[in-house]
């Protein structure tokens, strides 16, 4: 027994001095790193942080009862699985040296060299590891986003599995495209602020080709299916809104007027795509809801992400007016395609995403934001065509890489769970727990 | 002895228990029960996905009492339940074989 156990412990401890003794270059020169940038990524990273059990409490609520954790721990184990992606081998993937404009390389692996000294490629003025911890936050959330397709009826052993590959086959290319030194998207000139094309867009496609391969819940359409408890939904929704300061504000990597331009456009579309979908709901079915106001904020959020810093406070309310009646009608659309995506990813964040990479297009002014340059209002149609070409790419990448990897895990593991646990709910199938004891 | 079940409308179990201890009535068991009748559910819209809701919230209350008492008891009911509307319940009676108090054993009327 002894000897059969030696050699792994060895091979084990070997890889753990390798991993460790990688060289993570600190900021021996301090002048270059600014206390007030550092401060701000470091809590907008934790405001990231926060909007994924928002999210998890946004979905949860929406689900029925026992459904509940099963829905919620999805989201939330995204936190445990794509953390130790990212530092692994994500991060390297996504911004690591690139490779042919599509991928970085594995030369940050297990986050070699990425220290506290700023890598000015990114961000001249904060330590390497806040703009790759700020940056993990996203990678976590995005996988999150999408159970909201296939809620009540994923296995959670294959999710497991699932939240893995996508981040790695989708979210870390697409990643790289746009945001990466190299990446073929960025050097086109797209503009992609905080995510409207890596995580939104990228989320929602994904979403789309999710519902068509796990297939509709047992009962959709007969059996009642409503939220089990808006206010969880209202609260998921506040807490997104506030983490959302982080997400679009900390995206300018610095704290100063930058920041504050994406702050503030966050804040004017949320609130005006609030307006947007409880304005048309109540046009066209005569009561304003509360799920309706929760989700025009998240479909206002979504909308602005792209275009936070590049367009101006009036642009921003404008984009959440609209982002918010686009995604109220597009999730009003969903019963005639027929497909149950149960917590509708692909209206809000899906259409959501891809009207604000087009709006963003259409409203950036070099007025507000220098190095994003004019869109199509202020004479520069070129971005316009520059954005669609990357929405086109990033949909039809995102689409088929999810639709291939959920094929391939139904096939080998099961995406779906049997009609008897479906019954029986995620929380007792699954994980053997109740949410509720009342 | 006869049970009476009162299926009524739930904000007004408050009124039929006060008049009904004022009436005498000594005990009462309520459970909050679903159900349909003629009047009719209502329909909930949830992101544009409409539920049409049959079985509406109702309140049930047992109350066992002598035979003689029956009619004075589903009196007070109807006069603290009624609102005239469709939905306001129904009153069902039945015969009750034997009643006994878990603590002195007691039984039939004495019990009660």
């Amino acid at each position: 027994m002894l000897s059969k156990n030696r050699t792994p412990n060895r091979v084990v401890l070997a890889v753990l001095a390798v991993l460790c003794g990688f060289d993570v270059a600190s900021a021996d020169d301090g002048a270059s790193v600014n206390s007030g940038d550092t401060a701000w990524i470091l809590i907008s990273s934790a405001l990231v942080m926060l909007m994924t059990p928002g999210l998890a409490l946004f979905y949860g609520g929406m689900v029925r009862k026992k459904n509940v954790l099963g829905t919620i721990m999805q989201s939330f184990i995204a936190l445990g699985i794509v953390t130790v992606q990212w530092v692994l081998f994500g991060y390297s993937l996504a911004f690591g040296p690139d490779i042919g404009g599509f991928i970085g390389s594995l030369a940050w692996f297990g986050l070699n060299g990425v220290g506290t000294a700023p890598n000015a490629d990114y961000a001249a003025t904060i330590p390497h590891q806040a703009f790759m911890i700020f940056q993990m936050m996203f990678a976590v959330i995005t996988p999150a986003l999408i159970t909201g397709a296939f809620a009540e009826r994923f296995k959670f052993k294959t999710y497991l599995v699932f939240v893995l590959l996508w981040s790695t086959f989708v979210y870390c290319p697409i990643a790289h495209w746009v945001w990466a030194v190299g990446g073929w998207i960025r050097g086109m000139g797209a503009l992609d602020f905080a995510g409207g094309l890596v995580v939104h867009l990228s989320s929602g496609v994904a979403a789309l080709a999710a519902a068509l391969v796990v297939k509709k819940r047992r009962g959709y359409g007969n059996e009642i299916m409503a939220p089990h408890n808006l206010t969880m939904t209202l609260l998921g929704a506040a807490l997104l809104w506030f983490g959302w300061f982080g997400f679009n504000g900390g995206s300018a990597v610095a704290s100063g007027a930058l920041a504050t331009t994406a702050f503030v456009t966050t804040h004017i579309a949320t609130a005006a795509a609030v307006f947007g979908w409880i304005g048309m709901e109540w046009l066209r079915s005569g009561k304003p809801t509360v799920l309706g106001a929760a989700s025009g904020a998240v479909a206002g959020l979504v909308t602005i992400t792209p275009a936070s810093g590049f367009v101006s406070p009036m642009a921003a309310l404008f984009i959440g007016l609209s982002g918010g009646a686009l995604c109220y009608y597009a999730v009003n659309m969903k019963p005639k395609f027929g497909y149950d995506d149960s917590l509708d990813a692909v209206g809000i964040h899906g259409v959501g995403g891809i009207w604000g990479a087009l709006a963003t297009g259409i409203f950036a002014s070099a007025a507000v934001n220098a190095a994003g340059g004019d869109g199509a209002l202020a004479g520069n149609v070129g971005l316009l065509q520059t954005q669609a070409i990357s929405i086109v790419a990033a949909l039809g990448y995102s689409f088929v890489v999810t639709y291939v990897l959920l094929k391939l895990l139904d096939k080998t593991m099961g995406v779906r769970l049997s009609d008897e646990q479906e019954y029986e709910g995620l929380d007792l199938s699954q994980h053997g727990e109740s949410g509720y004891a009342l | 002895m006869k049970k009476i079940d009162a299926i009524i409308r739930p904000h007004k179990i408050d009124e039929v228990k006060e008049l009904l201890m004022e009436a005498g009535v000594r005990g009462m068991t309520f459970s909050e029960v679903k159900g349909m009748g003629r009047q009719k559910g209502h329909t909930e819209v949830y992101r544009g996905s409409e539920y049409k809701i049959d079985f509406l919230p109702k309140i049930k209350v047992e109350i066992v009492v002598p035979d003689e008492r029956v009619e004075s008891v589903v009196a007070t009911i109807i006069k603290a339940a009624k609102t005239g509307n469709v939905g306001d319940g129904k009153i069902f009676i039945s015969a009750v074989e034997e009643v006994i108090r878990v603590r002195t054993e007691e039984v039939g009327e004495d019990a009660l």
